[in-house]
């Protein structure tokens, strides 16, 4: 019961937390952009933008680091038989990870956002920057830590505890250096869909329309080789897993069965579960698992019959499936939305080339709904990651089940379950009603806040 | 020097920081409510801290981990320990964080009352808890062989844990008071002034009785620590120049006592990390809750690197804020 409670809150806090984390990396690195436009060109516009777009982000900042710190703890607080295990190795990403990264983003964020008045315009240029590399910095060793989790490399066990013993290994596992790119590009898609969903409901009012033509602009521009990029990315990550993982890949397929060559189903009903393996599957695309799971247009993949019963020799009895019915699902969310955001992006693309994206109203209003998906798709990735590698919360190493703390109850984990899911409701309407306020209110507050403090005067209250 | 005791130095050093750094802004965070009296004033208390409270709390956050990455089972057992107190902190950290962006941004009392409260509140509970952690890991906790916590919640509110988070919480506002005296002008400077001499004196008497009481708890003879002494001297003078106009000074005094406070405690526990309250050959040590030799040093070489650096940029950004701030013209709050 405390394990599936401990399972419950990891899940709900971590998947609260990275709704946020995506947008700040994503913006910071459209605001470096917009405030290099203003640097270069010394077109008002662009200081107007990096001041608006500039708020969204310290809205969404204060909830990502708060939420952060739950993360940091939880490990210690519910997973102290993991940390216990593992801390030899996935502490040091972590600890790397506030010296390298934290620090770098908070201060110079404070620096940014206090500066504008007070910094010559090159430097202030650079905190923006420094923000930026640094929140990629932070996914970059939590994507360390992650990956080791999906595929352990560099370690040694010593009287039962994993220790590091190379550490360039974990900066060059495959699983991580896929992953972490994965992260990276799904992070500016939601940030440049937030950015065009924005610019895009000002266009359709026709407010401000030279302004946030620029921004529409400029996250087409980033998003489209970015999602195509994307879609590549990911294809390679599923034939890394699939080698280092094959569960998490076959159960994504609810393929039972080994199969050659592997199609690719676009739906299915039925066949979840060990005793009930009957799938209804519904659009069969010839050679597509064969393609995305190997990278050969006729590969292999083994079913989780042969996985289950390979894993049963090698680790002893028990149950090394996944929950098919989440991986499979999950997959089809990320991936069928990939998709569509592709189409999309090439769209708003070709609208851009024919100088007609002000005025198609169909893609305005698909711009401003096309918001939702970068975070369904996020969601839905990391479900297929973190639910496919179970049994194990180390693959191969150490079972989730045998990871809780033993000295925490499941009702005090009650509690603090509870308590989080209060809080973060109370966060996310403040939150959500800020970002909207903020989006909505035009470019007066950003212009006001400019003005507020002349040259020379007494520091602006910007708290 | 072995490894082990090196990266208990650094912990240390990084709650330190944490200490000096974010217990002026617990101490703003309480304070502003009683030293701005309308809502501008209030915002210029709160602006004093605004370019470095996100950057001082990374402290915390790199304690944290540095202790999971060189003392993983010192982590495991005390953050499992002080389960519902960290919620607790959690919690309070979360409305302390958001507080400071969202406060502003509507116009309403109801709303701006509503994250002012939050801020103060939070910023009160976090040396509190933190401190009742910190005595706890002193005074020992029942903790069994495997090194698991055997009590419940109430288990962790021990006398000595308390006074030490009541200590804390003091240090936080005295050291609170003497930055915003050296962070503002007029009416406000005067009455963090007039604030900073009253929490001194409570200052002195809090921080000799848990002097005392720490002694007692350790139980080695009744030779105060100097780290004991030249605390309770700096609580005393910063108490004292508050008054005065040597605001720096004041300022490095308090800065001192809440750096002797977290340090006094460490040393006193080395070369635990954890007093087992149940049988001393269950204590954790740094030898006995230490990763290997291998990640330490990587560890000391990422740390060697980095820090100099981190501790340039930061102080740089004190630098580039350093003019104090005063309430602008009343129509403008």
């Amino acid at each position: 019961m405390a394990n599936d409670l401990a399972r419950w809150q990891f899940a709900t806090t971590t998947i609260y937390h990275f709704f946020f984390v995506p947008v700040t990396i994503g913006l910071a690195f459209l605001v470096a952009i917009l405030q290099t436009a203003w640097y270069r060109t010394e077109d008002p516009e662009y200081k107007r933008m990096t001041r608006f777009f500039g708020t969204l982000l310290l809205i969404n900042v204060a909830i990502g680091v708060v939420t952060g710190l739950v993360q940091e703890f939880q490990f210690g607080m519910n997973w102290s038989t993991y940390s216990r295990y593992v801390g030899g190795v996935f502490g040091a990403p972590l600890a790397m990870e506030g010296l390298a990264a934290f620090f770098l983003e908070s201060t110079f964020l404070g620096l940014w956002l206090f500066g504008w008045d007070r910094l010559p315009k090159r430097v202030h240029l650079a905190c923006i920057w420094a923000v930026s590399i640094g929140s990629m910095l932070s996914a970059m060793f939590i994507l360390i830590a992650n990956s080791w989790m999906q595929h352990p490399v560099g370690y040694k066990l010593v009287n039962g505890k994993a220790q590091l013993d190379n550490v360039w290994a974990l900066f060059v596992n495959p699983t991580f250096v896929w992953g972490y790119a994965h992260v990276l590009l799904a992070s500016l898609v939601t940030g440049c869909l937030v950015m065009l969903a924005v610019s895009a409901w000002y266009l359709r009012k026709r407010e401000h329309v030279e302004s946030f033509e620029r921004t529409a602009k400029v996250a087409l521009v980033v998003l489209i080789p970015t999602i195509v990029i994307q879609l590549s990315v990911g294809n390679q990550l599923g034939e890394i897993e699939t080698r280092y993982q094959p569960a998490k890949i076959a159960a994504a397929e609810a393929q039972w069965n080994s199969c050659q060559p592997c199609s690719f189903s676009a739906a299915q009903l039925g066949g979840y579960n060990q005793t009930n393996q009957t799938t209804n599957k519904i659009i069969l695309i010839p050679h597509l698992l064969s393609v995305l799971a190997t990278g050969t247009w006729s590969g292999p993949v083994t079913g989780l019959n042969q996985l289950q019963a390979q894993d049963q020799k090698k680790y002893g009895p028990g149950n090394y499936i996944p929950n098919v019915a989440i991986q499979y699902w999950s997959m089809r969310t990320m991936a069928g939305l990939g998709a569509l955001v592709m189409l999309f992006a090439l769209w708003g693309g070709w609208l851009l080339y024919k100088g007609r994206l002000h005025s198609s109203r169909v893609f305005l209003w698909l711009s401003v709904w096309a918001v939702l998906t970068p975070f369904l798709m996020n969601t839905a990735g990391w479900l297929l990651t973190e639910s496919g590698r179970q049994p194990w919360i180390v693959q191969g190493l150490q079972k989730t089940v045998n990871a809780n703390s033993p000295s925490v109850s499941a009702t005090e984990i009650w509690i603090s379950l509870s308590v989080f899911v209060l809080a973060y409701i109370v966060l996310a309407a403040a939150d959500l009603g800020l970002m909207l306020r903020y989006s909505r209110r035009g470019l007066a507050h950003a212009d006001a806040e400019a003005a507020a403090a002349p040259a020379g005067s007494v520091p602006a209250l910007t708290y | 020097m072995q490894l082990h005791t090196i990266w208990f130095i650094i912990i240390a050093v990084f709650w330190v920081g944490f200490f000096v750094l974010e217990g002026f802004d617990f101490g703003v965070g309480v304070l502003h409510r009683v030293i701005g009296r309308d809502e501008t004033e209030r915002r210029v208390a709160i602006n004093t801290i605004g370019p470095w409270w996100d950057g001082n709390e990374v402290w915390l956050i790199v304690a944290g981990a540095a202790m999971f990455a060189a003392f993983p089972l010192w982590y495991a057992t005390m953050f499992s320990a002080l389960y519902l107190a960290l919620v607790l902190v959690l919690v309070a950290l979360f409305a302390r964080g958001v507080s400071f962006e969202y406060r502003g941004k509507r116009e309403t009392a109801r709303w701006r009352a509503g994250w002012s409260w939050a801020l103060a509140i939070g910023s009160a509970l976090i040396p509190l808890l933190v401190g009742i952690g910190f005595g706890d890991l002193l005074h020992g906790l029942p903790i069994n062989r495997q090194h698991d916590y055997t009590g419940n919640f109430f288990d962790l509110l021990t006398g000595y844990g308390l006074m030490t988070g009541v200590t804390l919480l003091t240090l936080s506002l005295l050291h609170g008071a003497t930055f915003l005296a050296l962070r503002t002008t007029g009416e406000i400077r005067d009455r963090a002034r007039a604030a900073g001499r009253r929490i001194g004196m409570v200052a002195i008497v809090v921080n000799l009785a848990w002097v005392i009481w720490t002694l007692v708890v350790i139980g080695g003879g009744t030779v105060p620590q100097p780290t004991q002494i030249f605390g309770l001297i700096a609580v005393v003078f910063a108490g004292q120049l508050v008054r005065t106009n040597y605001d720096g000074w004041a300022f490095a005094a308090s800065g001192f006592a809440i750096a002797a406070a977290i340090g006094q405690i460490l040393i006193a526990l080395y070369p635990n990390v954890m007093v087992s309250s149940t049988r001393a050959a269950y204590n954790l040590t740094v030898n006995n809750a230490a990763a290997g030799h291998y990640p330490l040093i990587v560890m000391t070489v990422v740390a060697v690197l980095l820090m100099p650096l981190v501790l340039l940029y930061q102080g740089w950004s004190f630098h580039v804020f350093r003019r104090r701030l005063s309430a602008p013209p009343r129509s403008s709050g």
